[in-house]
């Protein structure tokens, strides 16, 4: 895999990834749905968050990607305040991110190839230069035979493995995946499990929300529990 | 060879982000309308600076005639007076025939003969250095000739007041014509905003600044206007070198004397209308990003 993370080449102690302090947030008609939320995730560290329904895993993976901001405590990504910071500054925090929604957020008018490869287009790189790369991510994920295909004829599970192919094809240094792995077969799960594992290992941080405990146990991933707004586990 | 890379890219952008067809029908009418009414106003200018040319090029003598000389007398004299100021081509007297035919659409011919007219003299000027009334009025004093000397100041001054009020009318029309243009550009940027909610914020969680995200709109509205703009524009060309046809040199109306290089100066109008377009939808486009929060 030609895809690096760009921290691999860094020799200094890096900051950790991810650091919640007291994080509170609500929406108007919950408005605890996480209360004092304090979680640390390591540089090159690999976590998955568990936790019932309606725990608030959703929210806590939308504060990371600073798609929500806390209403309480501090949030800090790659070592900067990221929950204050103005909105001119968030694209740059979410181009050392990579994001694999639930719902996919595929653009269904571009093709599987221009999908995986929106977030280096959308960062100004040329074709030329990531075509390849792009390429060989979507054969990895088992998409190689279908690079012109549209979201709307894939499956459920080629939608998964595409939005996860477009969330590392940057090789970003944070990885937060909500339920990756929900809509695939066995096999393939336990294949884009290795390719989390083969991302860490090269030192991205990656945080996987998932019901499947079982999953989590597989990966040797440090287990985080999220109930009734708080994370238990991990090195909070 | 990825089939995808073999053509253009798909834009990020889907086709038809926010009602386009009928943006692009409001847009081409709008620079229609904006077109005429520039073209009407060049022609509204063109035609009261070629009326107060000639009338500054032109005076007319009323003559007095002394005791025992007749009117024609007096204005024989007077016009052999005149046409020897400099900055006189011309001075000749009027007769009484060609008098009674400038005042019969008005008065009719029942009482034309019994009505006394007066004694005048049309003075033809150099348009180039022309003859003040002054120095006409010296040599009629000079020569023993009682007149008034009228330079039609006082109706020029009406006409070319009255042709800038057109032209600012006109103006006016155009710049509310291409307000328009601009808002309606604001508006469907934001309605296609608002339907494409959830592609905005998937651009921006893959690391899409708000600049890049509204540029993406900018440049669709941009090209759309553009091309609606060319529409409206040849429209109006063609109605323009139709009225020239129609109507020849002098215009259709001599209010409105329109020329084929009127129909060449409407060809900025896609840049323009693009330009518009694109201002309104930057502005319209970073207000509502920021209104996300």
């Amino acid at each position: 895999m030609s895809v690096q993370p760009r921290r691999a080449a860094e020799t200094a102690p890096a900051p950790d990834t991810v650091r919640l302090g007291g994080v509170g947030f609500g929406y108007a008609e919950t408005p605890d749905v996480l209360r004092d939320v304090n979680l640390i995730l390591p540089a090159g560290s690999f976590h998955f968050l568990t936790g019932p329904s309606g725990a608030g895993k959703s929210t806590l993976l939308k504060l990371l990607t600073l798609a929500e901001r806390p209403v309480a405590g501090s949030l800090e990504l790659f070592g900067e305040d990221a929950g204050s910071a103005p909105r001119s500054a968030l694209p740059a925090f979410r181009r050392r991110m990579g994001v694999v929604f639930q719902d996919f957020r595929l653009l269904d008018h571009l093709t599987a190839f221009d999908n995986a490869a929106l977030p280096l287009r959308l960062s100004g790189a040329k074709l030329d230069s990531y075509s390849a790369d792009v390429e060989e991510m979507l054969d990895w994920v088992g998409l190689g035979s279908k690079l012109d295909a549209r979201p709307p004829a894939l499956s459920g599970g080629e939608k998964q493995r595409l939005a996860i192919a477009r969330a590392v094809v940057t090789g970003p240094e944070l990885i937060v995946a909500d339920e990756p792995t929900g809509s695939v077969d066995a096999v393939m799960g336990e294949r884009l499990l290795k390719l989390f594992q083969t991302l860490n290992k090269l030192g991205t941080t990656i945080l996987i929300a998932s019901h499947d405990e079982s999953l989590a146990e597989r990966s040797g991933a440090t287990l985080l529990r999220l109930e009734n707004g708080r994370v238990t586990g991990g090195a909070a | 060879m990825i089939p995808g890379l073999t053509g253009r890219r798909a834009p990020i952008l889907p086709r038809d982000a926010g009602g386009e067809p009928w943006l692009a029908a409001v847009i081409a009418v709008l620079c229609f309308l904006a077109c005429l009414s520039a073209v009407g106003a060049l022609a509204a200018d063109r035609a009261a600076h070629g009326w107060a040319r000639q009338l500054r090029a032109e005076a007319t003598v009323q003559v007095r005639p002394r005791v025992g000389e007749t009117g024609a007398e007096a204005a024989a004299r007077a016009a052999e007076t005149l046409a020897g100021v400099d900055g006189v081509e011309e001075a000749q007297a009027m007769d009484r025939k060609t008098a009674e035919a400038l005042l019969r659409p008005w008065i009719g011919d029942a009482v034309l003969p019994d009505l006394p007219l007066p004694f005048l003299v049309t003075v033809r000027l150099d348009r180039d250095a022309p003859a003040s009334p002054v120095s006409l009025s010296r040599a009629l004093a000079s020569a023993g000739v009682d007149a008034t000397v009228d330079d039609h100041s006082l109706w020029r001054r009406e006409v070319e007041r009255s042709a800038g009020l057109i032209t600012v009318l006109a103006a006016a029309a155009f710049l509310l014509t291409a307000g328009a243009a601009g808002a309606a550009v604001a508006y469907a940027t934001r309605a296609g905003m608002a339907a494409q909610g959830a592609l905005i914020e998937t651009l921006s969680l893959n690391g899409a600044s708000d600049g890049r995200i509204a540029g993406l709109f900018q440049m669709r509205y941009g090209l759309l206007a553009a091309g609606a703009g060319a529409a409206g524009a040849l429209a109006a060309m063609l109605v323009t070198a139709f009225v020239r046809f129609l109507g020849g040199a002098e215009g259709v109306t001599p209010a409105l004397p329109v020329t084929w290089s009127d129909a060449l100066i409407l060809s900025p109008c896609p840049l323009l209308a693009a330009t518009v377009a694109l201002v309104a939808a930057r502005f319209a486009a970073l207000a509502r990003l920021k209104g996300r929060g």
